[in-house]
């Protein structure tokens, strides 16, 4: 699947490698071990350089995502409205760290900067639906109401990437 | 020529030289940590900042080149203040256990800590929690440990290009490690330890085998026997402040007898044995077309590197095992038999400057029926740590001498520890066997010294011979890629894997300066140079070993027990 990616970037072209990673990622949600060791042979850098700039960048994955994406808002607004305590009381919930993937791979875990959506602070979004001015006494229906639903159209396209 | 003033002292400086060079060479000293002689500055670490006259901020000395009329104050308040706060935040992230740590006394971070009289914790906080690397048979790598200074990463980078690790995440997660994090055992790492050799901290050490050797010793069953490598006796010495270049092969002799050892032999007679296997095998591909250039072998850190990145052309590499394995190996065989003790009983125990060496121990095709030819591996600077649990005072020592047979050596064999001296020793075995003669002058010139490849060509019986040496695991790339591509004129190549050979292997003492090595290596040409005899060939043990054992070299009995095979691994 990569491979055709790798092949239209020119070969042992160092400065390739950033728009090499977003291009990857962008076919499989995510960056498999397998294609960061081809595109270390293709760049002809190292794989741990491969790997080290990888892991260095939040907008690169290395873990699949899972079918329902929630991001916890940790903006100041959502601060000052105690999100923190949504987000743990998330954590503890699906028994994961933000960041992390359930192991039934129902849920991806994240933080962001801010959603832009103040007004109704503190915000959690579960995919594009938005939760506002809601308690850590909401969590367990929110995530109930994701439990058993499928993918979502945008997700199933990405996971058939893979 | 330039003027410039640091701390008011009129200073003369080259074009290019920076500020820290400068002030070397008047003698005011900078502290740094993320400082490499030789490479590029990086500047990360900012321990080395000085305040220049005109300048807002304070300037990293190590990467900037100084300039006319330069006014630099290296020990203002603002700058101790700033240099006292870095030493501060490294030290509040770091686990202080420095009592029960490995490198207590020798650390760069403690020196510092000293030197700027931390004595207070003034930024308690949050510490990195991290599990240590214990997967590989030769190195462990504690991140908890590490400050992140990058000089391992650089070592493995642009010294040695295996490029094994690198910095990974960012800001308080960030560490150095292996791609995916998976342990240095399963990752491409050849275990060279010269990332050790650079560490400022205990973050990269090697495995202890000080547990499994004392309590072989205290067995009553075990019999137990110790090799000492010829680069040992180059540098222990630095170890108990002798003077550089203090050659102590008579006092390691002496201690290691003390240890409770029963017999104390010398690699150097497998180093000669070696040559003997080497050369044969040489001269046969050379007369029977068979796959040329041939590789050394010695060198398990070169084997392991060519296994994992060019195993297409693991037919060049000599069969021949290391010394200190044909050591061990003759030991279990030939001296068991001698001795009517069963090999099983025995227990070799190699001192060796290398920490690649306690992986190749464990390679199971080095060993005789099940029998690993070496039992363990203690580096040079484990070795020192025994002395001093044994109570061993080295330094008043008396000299003691090698048992035999698997004792005497040549001054060839000697020459094993430094880069090139492979090739030296084979070639003056190669010489007599192809001609008949005796080569008269022993000493290649153009196979010694530090540089990264070393050339040159001989003509034996009209034949031309073309030679190569590569210092440094890092310049092997090109020519491996050569001989994929068909372009190689070579015959004979040497590889090792250490800059400058096994005296400046990833077993050593610790140090950062290149002068050591030079005067390291003249340890090992002096020895040889006192030598009555300077050729493998002229070793009588061994002479004895083939008529007695293996026949002759190359000879079936010998390709089982002195021989081995080597395997592709992934990358």
């Amino acid at each position: 699947m990569h491979k055709e990616i790798l092949e239209s970037y020119p070969k042992n072209d160092k400065s390739t490698l950033i728009p090499l990673l977003q291009d990857i990622q962008s076919v499989y949600g995510y960056l498999p071990q397998e294609a960061i060791n081809d595109i270390a042979m293709h760049t002809g850098l190292s794989r741990s350089r491969v790997y080290g700039v990888a892991t260095f960048y939040n907008q690169f994955r290395l873990t699949p995502l899972g079918e329902n994406i929630i991001r916890v808002c940790r903006g100041t607004a959502c601060h000052v409205k105690n999100s923190a305590n949504l987000l743990y009381s998330l954590e503890n919930t699906l028994k994961i760290k933000a960041g992390d993937t359930t192991r039934d791979k129902k849920f991806t875990l994240e933080t962001v900067a801010c959603i832009g959506a103040c007004s109704i602070a503190p915000v959690i979004t579960v995919n594009d639906d938005y939760y506002g001015r809601i308690t850590t006494k909401d969590i367990p229906n929110i995530i109930k109401k994701y439990q058993g639903k499928p993918k979502t159209e945008k997700q199933t396209k990405e996971t058939v990437g893979a | 020529m330039i003027e410039l003033t640091i701390n008011n002292i009129k200073v003369k400086a080259e074009d290019g030289m920076t500020i820290l060079e400068a002030a070397k060479s008047v003698g005011i000293s900078i502290p740094t940590l993320c400082h490499m002689k030789d490479l590029v500055p990086s500047g990360a670490c900012r321990i080395c900042s000085v305040e220049v006259e005109g300048y807002r901020n304070l300037i990293p000395s190590c990467a900037y080149p100084v300039s006319g009329g330069m006014v630099v104050d290296t020990n203002s308040p603002r700058v101790r203040r700033a240099r006292k706060t870095i030493v501060e935040l490294l030290v509040e992230n770091h686990p202080q256990d420095c009592l029960i740590c490995v490198r207590n006394k020798n650390c760069e971070l403690q020196d510092l800590s000293e030197r700027y009289g931390i004595r207070e914790h003034r930024f308690a906080g949050e510490s990195k929690a991290h599990a240590v690397d214990i997967s590989s048979a030769s190195l462990e790598r504690d991140p908890a440990k590490c400050i992140l200074c990058g000089r391992c990463v650089r070592a493995c980078h642009e010294v040695q290009k295996v490029c094994a690790i690198d910095f990974t995440n960012r800001g308080f997660k960030s560490t150095v490690t292996t791609p995916f994090n998976i342990g240095l055992n399963a990752s491409d790492c050849i275990l060279c330890g010269q990332c050790i050799l650079v560490c400022p901290t205990a973050a990269l050490r090697e495995k202890s085998s000080l547990k499994t050797v004392s309590t072989a010793l205290l067995s009553k069953e075990k019999y137990t026997i110790v090799q000492v490598a010829p680069a040992v006796r180059a540098t222990l010495g630095e170890e108990y402040h002798l003077p550089l270049g203090t050659d102590v092969t008579g006092k390691l002799v002496a201690g290691l007898r003390r240890l409770g050892f029963k017999k104390v032999f010398d690699t150097n007679f497998a180093a000669d044995l070696t040559i003997w296997e080497e050369a044969t095998e040489l001269i046969n591909r050379i007369q029977t077309d068979k796959p040329l250039p041939m590789f050394t072998s010695c060198c398990p850190g070169w084997v392991k590197y060519i296994e994992h990145n060019y195993p297409d052309m693991l037919k060049h590499v000599s069969t021949c095992k290391s010394p200190h394995e044909m050591e061990g190996a003759v030991a279990k065989t030939y001296y068991a038999k001698k001795l009517g003790i069963s090999p099983k009983d025995i227990f070799v125990v190699s001192i060796m400057p290398c920490t690649v060496k306690k992986f190749e121990s464990t390679r199971p095709e080095l060993s005789e029926e099940s029998h690993p030819d070496v039992d363990a591996v203690l580096t040079t600077r484990e070795l020192v740590r025994f002395f001093n649990i044994a109570g061993v005072d080295f330094a008043d020592l008396g000299d003691d001498q090698f048992d035999n047979p698997l004792g005497e050596s040549t001054g060839a064999a000697a020459i094993f520890g430094a880069s090139g001296g492979v090739m030296e020793a084979a070639l003056r075995m190669a010489y007599f066997k192809l001609t008949g003669n005796h080569l008269e002058n022993v000493e290649l010139e153009q196979v010694r010294g530090l540089e990264g490849l070393k050339e040159a060509s001989f003509y034996i019986n009209g034949k031309e011979i073309n030679i190569a040496v590569v210092n440094g695991i890092g310049n092997v790339g090109p020519v491996l890629d050569d001989l994929r591509a068909g372009k190689s004129k070579y015959h004979f190549i040497e590889v090792m894997a250490c800059p400058g050979g096994c005296v400046n292997g990833g077993g050593q003492p610790i140090h950062q300066k290149t002068e050591k090595v030079m005067k390291r290596m003249k340890v090992l040409y002096d020895i040889d140079k006192k030598m009555s005899n300077r050729r493998s060939y002229e070793n009588e043990s061994i002479k004895t070993l083939y008529k007695e054992y293996f026949k002759e070299p190359g000879s079936h009995i010998s390709h089982e027990i002195l021989h081995t095979h080597y395997h592709p691994r992934g990358k």
